[in-house]
Order: structure tokens, then sequence, then C-alpha cells
């Protein structure tokens, strides 16, 4: 085996790659080579290093810990000549955040960017592994997990371990997961199907693709572990088509997989045999909910299916069949690997392990995070969001995605778990966390959200097809100056009836926010209403009022 | 399924119900009526207009009834504040984007929309409209016009296509507030392999599915003194018909129904039974001919399927083309009546058949597209060199084609008092018919009326009992085997099989398609019950209305004299004097036709 004495790591996600990452690394290799240094230091391209807000590209040495960023084509001869061949640190191309260099203990202790609250074990390898090669993912653990059931563990005993971690969901309704997978087991097969939910699809929320882009080989194995446990014999990655990097480099991880008799006939030398394949949507968010997944895949329009049968007895074609998303499997590997009890010991009471959320908003830093339950929301927007930027005040986050939840500042000292959330009306939703500053509107936010659920619901129902397209047109009314006092109790009615009687829970939810901003901002929208202003100064009610005082 | 009785609680009440029934039939069974638009027995349970919604106890959401099974123990309340105004904005969600044009609309009397709005006592739209509503109607199909703006999307069309028919001509096209039912393609529906059957029509809850009405045409030839106007009946419309003037489901109004078309102006008012008794002989000598040879070893092809029911024979057109040899080369009863009357009845007349308008009053919305088909016009054939006709001259068989549902609306515009007529009879000499031609309008009743002739023509002896209690009934496929003894003791045991509605009859025609058919004889219709409840029939919400307008066609069977087709004196004059003997060249020219090989997405095949 060659000896590198440096690794450079070059963030390869995405956003990376968008801004421009290939050419990075493609310029890093020339540069070392005519350094003549090829053999001395390695590059590898890996995923998200959690810098690539702003169209950064990131790179991390090894074993200097050092990370720069913001890398551009122009920079990288200097950090050859510098630091690689004369080992001097540009300081001035460290990590602008902290202004200092991040020393791989801090890395490796789990913790990226903050120390104090961000705990890595669904992204432990994100970051820090090549997410393209299998030995990587091998060397750092990878199916190592796998082993240990197919040699010590009865498909039954994987269950069991799955119940007593206590591991619940993370698709956004947080069903506990060693439940599901008992209701499945028990099914007559033979066939059974395993269905990785993969299609991300909620506005601002990414942090499932954090994982398919930095370490698919993860979900494969928690997908395989599950598979093992509840008899399944084929399986479907439900993937959103525009995650080309995520399906290239799951397929890349499936094909690794095949080869090295993790997938496909007597997995391991055992009997137990699974099958993996990758299926993309097209772009309805409908095909999220598992049922509408399932007829997308069988080739039918993306609508759900009523419920019972549910899928653990009648899924895919008929046939017994789990679904889980894709950071539930991720957390497979790690409960198998160290035990439920283990898992327990991370998170509170009632909601186990970590979280992944995508951070956005108006902050300082934004990304994908992942922390223990129970962590408030305020420490993550103060101390790993870094604060509104800006310096501006928070009005408001949405917790959860576009059909979670409002969150006002007063409630900043929740935590994050399901309980207490769901004592504020909250839940972590499809794990997006959404920061809004001063400058925004309720209403202009509130008509965003409706346009996008009139745009994607399916239109089974009446409730959601109507009531979406109602709501939709009411807010525009309301922000373009043209509300009535009524027209808030007519919000309120559509929305409780959606709320009721919608077929499922896209149509349910969609008027989550906007009944929470009904309550919690009321006044906004009767300022809009009544005296024709847009606080804010967002909705274009303020021209409307320009014009008519000019004429 | 779970078979066991649990017991529930609906609005405090106690009730043992079978575990297995959804909340619905549940508060049906007990009396408790739960509003719906989209649900239909056996058809549509998408759950989709939601206004089913009911209260369970423990359940986080008001749950639909159509769709929800019971449990034991579960409390139910129907009639709560939240009930109620869930149930009306739903409504009035739906209002807001439906045209409000009730005053004009065909199906203001039926619709079910302006029924639920006034019982769930919406009285103001408080919802603007949300969408244009400027989808232009669809007029490509002969038999239905569809206005997509008048669509409620309860997909009770679309079901009732895909599960009853197995046609699947329809779906669900665009997302959200643009979804639409659609053809392939957006095409309109004619364009399509539509079979025409109309069942889609009897089901659509408001006005957005309509037969293509020829009340105007039919108005404007009765006007017309230079024509000389003929109409037939088919056997359905007669204990149909009263319903549209609020008579009990299952009344028998031939001779008022004749009454009433004499009043309206026609100046023959006839009997597709007659055309029916004639088919019968066709038929049943065409059948007995192919078994005849297939018994003596020659080629011919079995089983026989029966050719009167236009949707069924587009359907196999498009969907089994290579089954074609297996149907009967008979017309249909109207395609028969509509030749005859302008032929045998012109020269007996002594009318020009140019000047001769034949109107059929049928069950059936195919029958309307039926007699468009070009190679059905025989008449005109026969005429064409004996008159010196030319091209331009050219005339349909038969020219215009109602719907019971079309009659009805004709007579009250022409102010007749339908219940109040007296009994008529029916003209001379293509009036009189047979039980055997009456009970056509019923599933296996083609078969029955076939049998009895086939029996006496092969067993040379009086059929000992005239009910053939095996091919009737209201099942969707029904077998029986049919023992005849020649009088040189030799024995047939003829194998019949009946389906009504095209999915069963699709059943079937997968044996014939496979060669693994072990039947003789096939009767298939297109609409499920036969033509008692065809695609033009009033809609009606009784969910045993089948059952009755089939006893009362057997009701008139029994009531007939003359109860086998080849007993009927007319059929025996025809014959006679015009065609000499079934099956003849001359029969061949006028009675029987030829099909046309179809693909699915395109019209017709070379």
């Amino acid at each position: 085996m060659k000896f590198y004495r440096t690794h450079v790591l070059v963030a390869q996600d995405t956003k990376s790659i968008l801004a421009g990452s290939k050419r990075i690394e493609e310029t890093l290799i020339e540069e070392i080579k005519l350094a003549g240094l090829e053999n001395e230091i390695r590059v590898i391209p890996t995923g998200s290093l959690g810098y690539s807000e702003n169209n950064q590209v990131a790179i991390a040495i090894y074993p200097d810990n050092i990370i720069y960023a913001p890398v551009l084509t122009s920079s990288v001869k200097e950090i050859v000549e510098e630091h690689f061949l004369k080992g001097r640190i540009i300081k001035a191309l460290a990590h602008p955040m902290k202004h200092k260099e991040i020393s791989m203990e801090e890395r490796t202790s789990e913790n990226q960017l903050n120390i104090d609250v961000q705990k890595r074990i669904i992204l432990k390898n994100v970051g820090q592994i090549n997410p393209e090669s299998i030995h990587e993912y091998i060397a750092a653990d990878g199916y190592m997990a796998l082993e240990k059931a197919l040699s010590e563990m009865t498909p039954e005993s994987v269950i069991e371990e799955m119940k007593t971690s206590e591991l619940r969901g993370r698709g956004g309704a947080g069903f506990p997961t060693g439940l599901k997978w008992q209701f499945t087991r028990p099914n007559p097969g033979p066939t059974k199907y395993v269905i990785c939910n993969a299609d991300e699809g909620e506005p601002g929320t990414f942090k499932d693709r954090e994982i398919m882009e930095g370490d698919p080989h993860k979900m494969v194995e928690g997908m395989i572990l599950a598979a093992y446990a509840v008899g399944g014999t084929d399986g479907y990655i439900y993937i959103r088509g525009e995650y080309n990097l995520s399906i290239n480099r799951l397929q890349k991880a499936i094909d690794a997989c095949y080869e090295y008799g993790l997938l496909g006939k007597n997995i391991l030398g055992t009997d137990f045999s699974f099958d993996l394949c990758i299926h993309t949507g097209a772009g309805a968010y409908i095909c999220g909910e598992e049922t509408a997944l399932i007829n997308s895949i069988e080739g039918k329009r993306g609508e759900p299916r009523k419920k019972p049968p549910y899928p653990p007895s009648q899924g895919l074609w008929q046939k017994p069949t789990l679904v889980n998303n894709v950071e539930t499997f991720a957390n497979v590997p790690a409960i198998i690997n160290h035990g439920g009890e283990w898992y327990k010991t991370l998170g509170v009471e009632g909601s186990y392990g970590t979280k992944l959320f995508s951070l956005m908003g108006d902050l300082n830093w934004k990304g994908t995070i992942e922390i223990p339950f129970g962590t408030t929301i305020g420490k993550i927007v103060d101390t790993i969001g870094h604060g509104v930027r800006y310096d501006r005040v928070l009005k408001g986050i949405i917790l959860g995605g576009s059909s979670g939840s409002l969150i006002v500042p007063g409630e900043l000292n929740t935590p994050i778990d399901f309980q207490s959330l769901s004592r504020i009306e909250a839940g972590p939703g499809s794990g997006s966390i959404l920061v809004m500053d001063e400058t925004r509107c309720i209403v202009d936010i509130c008509l965003n959200i409706a346009e996008f659920f009139r745009h994607e619901s399916c239109g089974k129902c009446t409730p959601c097809r109507e009531g979406n397209a109602q709501i939709c047109h009411l807010l525009e009314m309301i922000s373009y100056g043209y509300g009535l006092p009524e027209d808030l109790e007519k919000l309120e009615r559509i929305a409780n009836t959606m709320m009721e009687t919608s077929f499922c829970p896209l149509g349910q939810t969609a008027p989550s926010v906007l009944l929470q901003a009904l309550k919690k901002f009321r006044g906004e929208f009767l300022a809009h209403i009544d005296e024709n202003i847009c606080p804010a100064g967002v909705c274009e009610i303020n021209f409307v009022e320009e014009e008519c005082s000019c004429g | 399924m779970d078979n066991k009785t649990v017991t529930i609680k609906i609005n405090g009440v106690e009730y043992t119900v079978d575990g297995g029934s959804t909340i619905l039939e549940a508060c049906r069974k007990a009396g408790i009526e739960i509003p719906t638009l989209c649900y239909m027995e056996d058809v549509c349970d998408e759950g989709s207009c939601g206004i089913c919604v009911v209260e369970v106890l423990k359940a986080r959401t008001l749950q639909r009834a159509c769709i929800t099974q019971v449990f034991e123990g579960m409390d139910i309340k129907t009639n709560t504040p939240k009930v109620r105004l869930a149930r009306k904005t739903i409504v009035e969600l739906i209002l807001a984007n439906h045209p409000k044009d009730c005053l004009n609309c065909s199906a203001s009397e039926i619709c079910e929309l302006r029924k639920i709005s006034y019982d769930l006592g919406v009285t103001e739209t408080p919802f603007e409209q949300t969408k244009e509503l400027d989808l232009p109607l669809d007029l490509t199909s002969p038999a239905i016009v569809r206005d997509l703006n008048k669509c409620i999307l309860c997909r009770r069309c679309v079901k009732v296509c895909e599960v009853v028919q197995s046609v699947n001509v329809i779906d669900i096209a665009g997302r959200g507030i643009n979804s639409r039912v659609s053809c392939f393609m957006d095409k309109g529906i004619g364009e399509s392999y539509c079979t025409n059957c109309g069942q889609c029509i009897k089901v659509c809850p408001v006005g957005a599915l309509t037969e293509k009405s020829d009340i105007g045409r039919v108005w404007d030839y009765l006007s017309d003194p230079t024509k000389h106007v003929v109409v037939q009946t088919a056997p359905a419309v007669r204990v149909a018909i009263g319903e549209e003037f609020g008579m009990p489901v299952g009344s028998l109004v031939t001779g008022q129904m004749a009454a009433g078309l004499r009043r309206l102006g026609f100046n023959g008012v006839f009997d597709t039974d007659f055309s029916a008794d004639l088919t019968i002989m066709e038929e049943g000598t065409e059948f007995l001919g192919r078994l005849t040879k297939v018994l003596g070893g020659e080629e011919a092809s079995l089983p026989v399927i029966t050719s009167c029911s236009p949707g069924w024979i587009k359907f196999i057109e498009h969907y089994y083309p290579k089954c074609l040899p297996n149907v009967s080369s008979c017309k249909s009863p109207q395609q028969m009546f509509g030749a005859v009357s302008k032929t045998y009845y012109a020269e007996k007349m002594g009318l020009d058949p140019r000047n001769i308008i034949c109107i059929s009053i049928m069950p059936c919305t195919a029958k309307k597209y039926e007699c468009l088909r070009p190679e059905l016009d025989d008449a005109f054939d026969h005429w064409k060199d004996k008159l010196m006709l030319k091209d331009e001259d050219h005339f349909q068989d038969v020219d215009a084609v109602l719907t019971t549902r079309e009659l009805g609306r004709m007579m009250k515009e022409g102010g007749i008092d339908f219940v109040n007529l007296p009994d008529e009879s029916f003209d001379s000499p293509l009036g009189e018919s047979t039980g055997a031609a009456v009970i056509f309008g019923a599933t296996g009743g083609v078969m029955e009326a076939a049998l009895r002739t086939v029996y006496e023509v092969v067993t040379e002896k009086p059929l000992p009992k005239i009910e053939l209690e095996a091919v009737r009934g209201m099942q969707g496929i029904k077998k029986a085997d049919v023992p005849l003894v020649k009088p040189d003791g030799t024995e047939i045991v003829a194998k019949v099989a009946i389906a009504s509605g095209l999915g069963n009859a699709r059943v079937l025609l997968e044996e014939v398609n496979n060669g693994t058919s072990p039947y003789h004889f096939i009767e298939i219709m297109a609409c499920p019950g036969g033509c008692l409840n065809g695609g033009g029939q009033p809609i009606c919400d009784d969910p045993n209305v089948c059952e009755k307008r089939a006893s009362a066609i057997y009701q008139q069977d029994e009531a007939l004299t003359i109860r086998k087709s080849h007993d009927n004196p007319e059929i025996k004059k025809i014959y006679e004097d015009y065609f000499e003997k079934p099956n003849s060249h001359k029969a061949h020219e006028l009675l029987h036709t030829h099909y046309i090989e179809r693909d699915i997405y395109e019209q017709e095949k070379e």
C-alpha cells in the first residue's frame, strides 16, 4: 500500500460541485503533480464539509487538521506552494467563520463545527471518507453491523434490538421503527419489499441528500439489515430524479455491494438474499407519501391509497412492504453495532438518538446539522447558526418544512423532541429549520407555502384540491390589499376542514403553518386587511397604495 | 375480511354489525343517511369527495365513512357541529369552481350536488372561483358529451369504466386544481377507444356527462310534412320510461308509450321487438348452421357470440379483434328494423325510401354510434340501382336514436300527460312481437329467446317449459347446459354462457381468445344487467332497479300469447313475402353485416 503524508479532502456534495469543486479537485491534482508531490499528497473527494454556503468550495487537509474555505482555482497554487511544499498554513483562507484552525480532535470526536451542540452518528463519515469507495466505508467500520447480524443474530433479535433502541421513523410521522418491522415480518412472503423513501421533496429540506451524497453505503447497509430483519427479498430506493449526485453515488454503492457479495444471492455466504435497485421519481411531492410512492413504483398515478391495508400487509404489488426514510435506515448500522441500549444514551426520554436538520434561512451559518434530541431550538439558532444574520431580530421559525409548524421567539426554549414539540403543536417533521428575520412578511410566507401546496396537491380529494387553491386565492387577495375582514375566518374554516377531512397527510398538514400564523401573527394579517399596509414591506400592497396616492 | 360481528355505537345507540363492513354500510343499515358524492357500492370507493366524514371517538381526524372499517367498540357520531361544518365547507369549496347554470343544466333534476347542497343547508357560495372554467365541450363522440367544467372529480366515471366495464378509456390527468378526467393524450372521447356504453353518464352525480341529444333533429323531422317518420322502441324502454314521469321503478307502460309516441306525431309507431324476433330467426339459424358444421367435422367458428349490443361490438373490435369471426354476423335488432323499414315496409306501403325517416328509442347511448356506422346502411345500397340514386342521396338505415331519457324529455316538451295516457297498440306490419323479443331487454334474454326457437327447430317438439330459469338473474356471468334431443334420438348438449357488463365479457372473451372456451353460444351485453340498465335509461337511485325492471319484462313476456319468435305471424309473413327463409341471400344483404378490426389508440386498422 502506498503511503501518503498528506490527504486533501475536497467537498463534493451537490452544492460544492455547483460551486466548482470538480475544477478545484482537477487543479489540485495538476498543481500537486507540477510540484512533484503526487506520491506524497493524495486528493480525495468527499461529502459535504459544511462550508458550501455562498458558492464556496471547502477542502480539508489531514493530518494538519486545516479546513480552507473558500478555495478558488486561483488560490490552489498558493495552497500547494505554501502549505504542501513549505508547510505554512495560509491563515487568510482558513475557516472564515471562526478564523481558527480546527483540530483533528475536534473533528473526529464526533463534532465538526460546533463542539458542544452537534453529535455525529449518522453523518460520522460524511466529509471524512470518499463516498464512492466501499473500501473507505469498510475501513470506517462499514458493514460490520451487517456481518454481526448475519453471523450472530436472528432476524427476530435484530427487530428486538431496534425495539430496544426506540428509534422513531425520521420521515415525519415518528412511528416506532422496530414496531413497523415487527408488523412486516410475520406477513407471508415469499416476496417482500423493502423500500427506502428518498423522495426528499419538502421545500428547504436537504438532510437525506447529505447522507446519500456523503455516505451512501450507510443507508444501503441499513436497508440490507432491514431486509434481513423483516424477510425482505427485493428493495427499491425511491429517490427524487433531481438528486443526480445521490443517484450516481447510490448506484456505485449498490454495484460495489453486488461485487463484494453484500447484495444479491447468499449475502456473506449465508442463506439470506436481497436485491436492491434505484427507482427515480418524476418530481411529484405527493410521492413522498408512502402509498403514493408505491403507486408510483407500480407505474400508476402518484396518489395515496386508502389504508388499511397498510403497506406492511399489502404494499407494492399487494405484497408486504416496509417503507422507511433514508435517515431511519442510516441509523440502523450504529444501533446494531453498539446495541439499542447504547442508542438510548443519546437524546431524551421518548426521543432517542440524534436527528438531522437542514438549517437555513436568515442565519449566519446554514447547512445540515446533526443534533441529539433534546437540544433547544434557541441553541441551534444561536450556537450552530451563529444567530440571525445582519444582527436582525428573529421573527419566527418554520420547523419541519412547509407542512410543519411556526415557532415564535417565545418558544425558542423548547427542546427538539417529540413530546416537547407536541406541546407547542409542532414536530420535527421533515427535518428542516427555516429561520425568518423581521424583514419577512407572514402573509407572503404563507402565500408562498400555499402556492407550493396548490401546485403539489395530487387532486384526489376535494378538501386538499379545492382547499389549497382557495387558500392561495384568499392569501393573494390579502397580499395585494384586497383582503376582507371575513377572509381570516374563511381561511381558518378551510384550513380546519382540510386538516380534518383530507385523504392523506399532504392535505391534513398543508395548512398547519397558516393556522398557526393566523393565531400568532393575526395582527400582521389585519394590518394588510384593515390598514392596507404590509408592515414588513414585502407585499405589493404598498405599491398599490403609492399608485393610488399619486393618482 | 373479518366477518365476525362487532358491536358499535352510532350516535349513542348500540348496533351489532358485520365486522367487515364500513361505517357507511353500518349507518345505512341503521337507517342513518350519510351524504356522499363519490361512493358507489362495488364501483367507487375512492374516498375522493370527503363529504361522508363522521366523527369517531379517539380518531385524530374525521373519518371517511365510505372507506373506514368498523371495529369492536367503535363510537361513531354522524351529526355533530364539526361534521356538519366540514361537510358544508367541502360542498362550498366544490361550488366555488362549479358553473352555476343549474337552470339550464340537463342534469338539474337529478343532480346530486344540487341535492346535497340543499340538504346540507348551503345557502350561499362564500368562496370565489379559483380556476378558469373554460374547457371546451367535448363533442367528439356521437353518443357522449363531456362538459369538464361541471366535473367535480368524484371519479365514479373513471371507476365504472375501469372496474365494471374494464374499458379504461378515461383517467385523471393533471395535478391538483388542474386535474381533470381525460382520455389518452387529452383527445376527445370520440377519438378514443370508448365503447359509448354510457355507464359513465349514469353514475355522474352532476351534468358533466350527458348523452348527445338528438331531440332537435327529431322535432325537425316530425314537423317536415314530406317525411314519413317511423319510430321503433326497444324492449327495455317500456319498463323504464314511466320513471321519467314519476311512476314507480319497474312500471310496465307499453301501451302508454305507444300512445305518447303517436301523439308526438310519428307516422308509424313500431316495435324493435319485431326485429328482435327477426334477429332470433337469423341468429338461431346461423348458430345451428355453425354448430351442425362443427359436429359434422367441418370448420366453423364456435362459440357464436351475439351481436345485439353495439357497445360490446366496439369493445371486441378494439380489444379482441382476433375473436371477430366468432361474432354473429346478424345486425342488431335496431339496424334490422332500420333496413326492413326502408325496404320491405317502403315497398309494402309504396313509399319512397328517401322520405322515410326511421327513429329509434333505445335504452342505449352506443346505438347513437351504431346508426352512424357506414357499413350498416344497406337500404341505400338496396335502392341505389333500382332508383338510380346518387351518392348525395345517401341515407342511413336508422336516422336518429333517442335514449329513454331523451324520449321522456321530448314528451314533457310536447306537453304529453304520460301518466294519464290510454293504452294503445303498435301499428302493423312491424309492430307485432312475441314474448321472446321482449325479454331481449334483460341479460340472458337473447339466449332464452334463441333457445326457445333452437329447441323446437332441433327437437321438432314444443318446449315443455318456456321459462329458462338458468339464464335469468342479475349475475354477471351465467352458464347453462341445454340438452337438445333430435327426432332420431341423438342428443346435442348446447353449452351456453351469458355475460353482462364488459368486465364480465372480458372474462369469457379471454377464453375464446385462448381457444379454451367450452361454449357453443355466448350472449354478451355491454351494460351490467343488460339493456334494462343501459346507458340511456332513466337515472335512478333504487339499488334494485335492475331486478324491478327485469320482473316487468318477464311479466310482459308471460302476458303475451305468442312467446316464441318463429310463431310470430308477421315474421312468418315477412319470410313468405320477402326474405324466403332465414340466412337467405336477401337476408344476408339486409340483415347481416361485418366487423372492423380496430386498434386501441388508432381508430381503424387496415
